[in-house]
């Protein structure tokens, strides 16, 4: 009986393919979007994290200008090195102190271009910024000083302009930046993988007045990186840091600030509680396209309950068993539900890892939505395609056969 | 023929003029309390093996009622139904469908193919619930509808028939069983006097040559002539049981056995 019943299921897939190709598309519409969603979701809030924890739980990021994201701070005074060196000295509970400054520049070496950041610090960045190196040494006293032609280069620059070997590959070697060249005497090591198009490890590290002197030509300093020693209360140290920030700057007790304060820590928090929020709006978002899928089917379903209960009259009066019929009517729910499924995790799966890859977030495989929404939709299939059957088969033959 | 597989599951033969139906007292009612409604108000009814029997009547006379009750897709509310000496009225849900599988075959007024599917695989149906094997299913097919003159036909779907080609698939769909008893109620309502006439050619064919009883409700005189015996409801009484002393023969166009 069930392999009769097997067979009849198949052949009424089979003889009625469009319906049953449009319940497998909702089915799989759904599936797709929301597995989609949220592993795209959760690659994004796990990419962030990366690359947070990459920048030092204990860090605060001075930069000029009021506020975050207001306008980078044009208009405001820069800072000054020495201000690095004040906070280093005349606050408790500061680890390392390092000024920086940024800029935009295709480095050429070994026959090649990058197009990468160059940076100008101390040694001190290596602290403020969890870097190690791979291999080769930091800056000398000297270096630093009278702004050396020496730079340290990230793994993403590495691999770009030399090749060879992970970690060690350039040593030694000249790398053009605008108009002077320096000796690449370290490498750092890696930071992992890139996170949302936002690589860490392609940067050229270069002594601050090296990048002064040698390639921006002004005195200036766009960020100060402050890295807190373990158990500092980040609160009370930003509240002195201020003080002294102002004191240097100048302001007097009406100005308001002309520089802010980033706590590392707090900016954590505040990305990955977004990003959760973003993952549970995008599922929503998907799950109204499961509902939506669910709804196709019902009405695909629906349309289709006349021909289905005739076809169920006819059935049970030639001598079908009640439950021969729910049997074929489930068997085909069943395997409709589940070939929609299976194609719905076949292309979620194809496209989180193709979107992941475009949007430079890891793709994480994540079993429990998989099955929900499986579950769901399977769910749906067979009760829209099973039950309108069952009441279809407990009717009076001739009933069923006369439905209009 | 003779060397394709055999039904492992046809009904156990009946020999002719071994009493088949006997329905005694038969009141069938519809919905309860004020809207309650007397469709059959006691009927009795001998039918033999080898019978060919038109009903006939008014509208809303109880034909189709009483055909549903002889076909055991309906039970009476009162009264007794023997087929074969065994009581119908009493059987449960899939008992009555056991015996719709075993002996009966239907064909509809409206033929009620499966929509897309070949006149074979429609066929094939009631063997499928009979849990005949593939190959079986086959031969007994091709064979049905070679009998009905749809030799060829095998693959075309209902769509692609017409009217009297749709209503001989029914046909050899309801005997691909070997059945006991064929119901036909108005098997040629929906067509022409011609398909009509072909049709009854064929119920007459299988009730002479294979020995089927026939059951068929007609309201056209010039169909219930193919019968030879004219049963007449009125109100949801038997008014009239007549023999028909000349059916129309092979071969004459109805009208003129008169
Ligand atoms: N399923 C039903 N529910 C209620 N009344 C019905 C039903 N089927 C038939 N009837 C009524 O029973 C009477 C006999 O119907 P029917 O047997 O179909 O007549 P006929 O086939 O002779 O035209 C009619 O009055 C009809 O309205
Ligand atoms: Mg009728």
């Amino acid at each position: 009986m069930l392999l009769n019943s097997l067979w009849l299921a198949l052949r009424s897939i089979r003889r009625n393919l469009l319906r049953s190709f449009l319940t497998i598309l909702g089915i799989v519409i759904g599936v797709s979007a929301v597995i989609t969603m949220v592993t795209l979701g959760k690659g994004a809030t796990q990419a962030v994290q990366t690359q947070i924890a990459g920048l030092g739980s204990n860090l605060l990021m001075v930069r000029t200008g009021q506020r975050q994201g207001h306008g980078g701070g044009a208009g405001a005074p820069a800072f000054k090195e020495a201000d690095a060196a004040a906070i280093l000295a005349e606050l408790g509970g500061v680890a390392a102190a390092a000024p920086e400054g940024r800029t935009n520049v295709t480095v050429v070496g070994n026959g090649r271009n990058w197009a990468t950041n160059v940076t100008g610090s101390t040694n001190a960045w290596f602290t403020t910024g969890n870097w190690k190196l791979a291999s080769g040494r930091t800056f000398e006293a000297e270096d630093q000083s009278v702004g050396g032609a020496v730079c340290i280069v990230g793994e993403t620059v590495r691999r770009e302009i030399f090749g060879g070997a992970v970690g060690a590959g350039g040593l030694g070697a000249q790398l053009r930046i605008k108009q002077f060249s320096c000796e690449v005497i370290g490498v750092l090591a890696s930071k992992g993988q890139a996170a949302m198009g936002n690589d860490q490890d392609d940067v050229v590290l270069v002594p601050l007045h090296t990048l002064q002197r040698r390639v921006t030509g002004t005195q200036s300093v766009a960020t100060l990186l402050v890295s807190m020693q373990e158990g500092t209360d980040s609160t009370r140290l930003k509240a002195s840091l201020t003080q002294l920030l102002r004191e240097r700057r100048k302001l007097t007790a009406g100005d308001d600030d002309n520089f802010n304060v980033l706590d590392t820590q707090q900016l954590a928090e505040t990305l990955s509680g977004t990003t959760q929020v973003m993952t549970t709006l995008l599922g929503a978002v998907a799950a109204v396209s499961l509902l939506v899928g669910g709804i196709g089917i019902m009405n695909i379903m629906l349309v289709s309950v006349t021909e289905r209960t005739r076809e169920i009259g006819l059935r049970l009066a030639i001598g079908a068993l009640e439950r021969e019929v729910l049997l074929q009517f489930l068997i085909e729910a069943v395997v409709l539900a589940a070939l929609g499924g299976i194609v719905g995790i076949v292309i979620a799966t194809g496209a989180s890892i193709a979107l992941a890859s475009v949007m430079g977030v890891p793709y994480l495989f994540d079993p429990t939505i998989n099955l929900l929404s499986f579950l769901f939709s399977a769910g749906i299939g067979v009760l829209f395609g099973y039950f309108p059957a069952r009441r279809a088969a407990r009717m009076d033959p001739i009933e069923a056969l006369r439905h209009e | 023929m003779s060397d394709a597989p055999a039904l492992t599951r046809a009904a156990p033969p009946v020999a002719v003029g071994q009493p088949l139906i006997r329905l005694r007292g038969v009141t069938k009612v519809y919905g309860t309390g004020e809207v309650a409604l007397l469709a059959l108000k006691g009927i009795d009814l001998t039918i033999a093996a080898g019978e060919f029997v038109a009903i006939m009547g008014p509208s809303g006379s109880g034909k189709s009622t009483a055909m549903n009750i002889l076909g055991c897709l309906d039970t009476p509310t009162a009264g007794q139904y023997l087929f074969l000496g065994a009581h119908v009225e009493s059987l449960s849900r899939d008992r009555l469908a056991r015996l719709r599988r075993r002996y009966l075959g239907f064909v509809f007024q409206g033929f009620n193919l499966l929509a897309r599917t070949s006149a074979q695989e429609n066929v094939e149906l009631p063997l499928v619930y009979r849990g005949e094997g593939a190959a079986a299913r086959h031969a007994a097919a091709a064979k049905a509808l070679r009998s009905v003159g749809l030799g060829g036909w095998e693959h075309h779907t209902p769509a692609e028939l017409s009217g009297g080609q749709q209503q001989r698939v029914a046909i050899a769909r309801a005997i691909v069983t070997e059945p006991a008893v064929l119901l036909a109620d108005e098997p040629t309502g929906n067509l022409d006097t011609r398909r009509s006439q072909e049709i009854m050619d064929l119920l007459r064919g299988l009730n002479t040559d294979h020995g089927i009883t026939v059951l068929m409700v007609t309201h056209e005189p010039d169909m219930a002539a193919y019968a030879r015996r004219l049963v007449h409801f009125i109100d949801g009484r038997i008014d009239s049981d007549v023999l028909n002393p000349h059916p129309v023969e092979p071969g004459l166009p109805a009208g003129q056995a008169r």
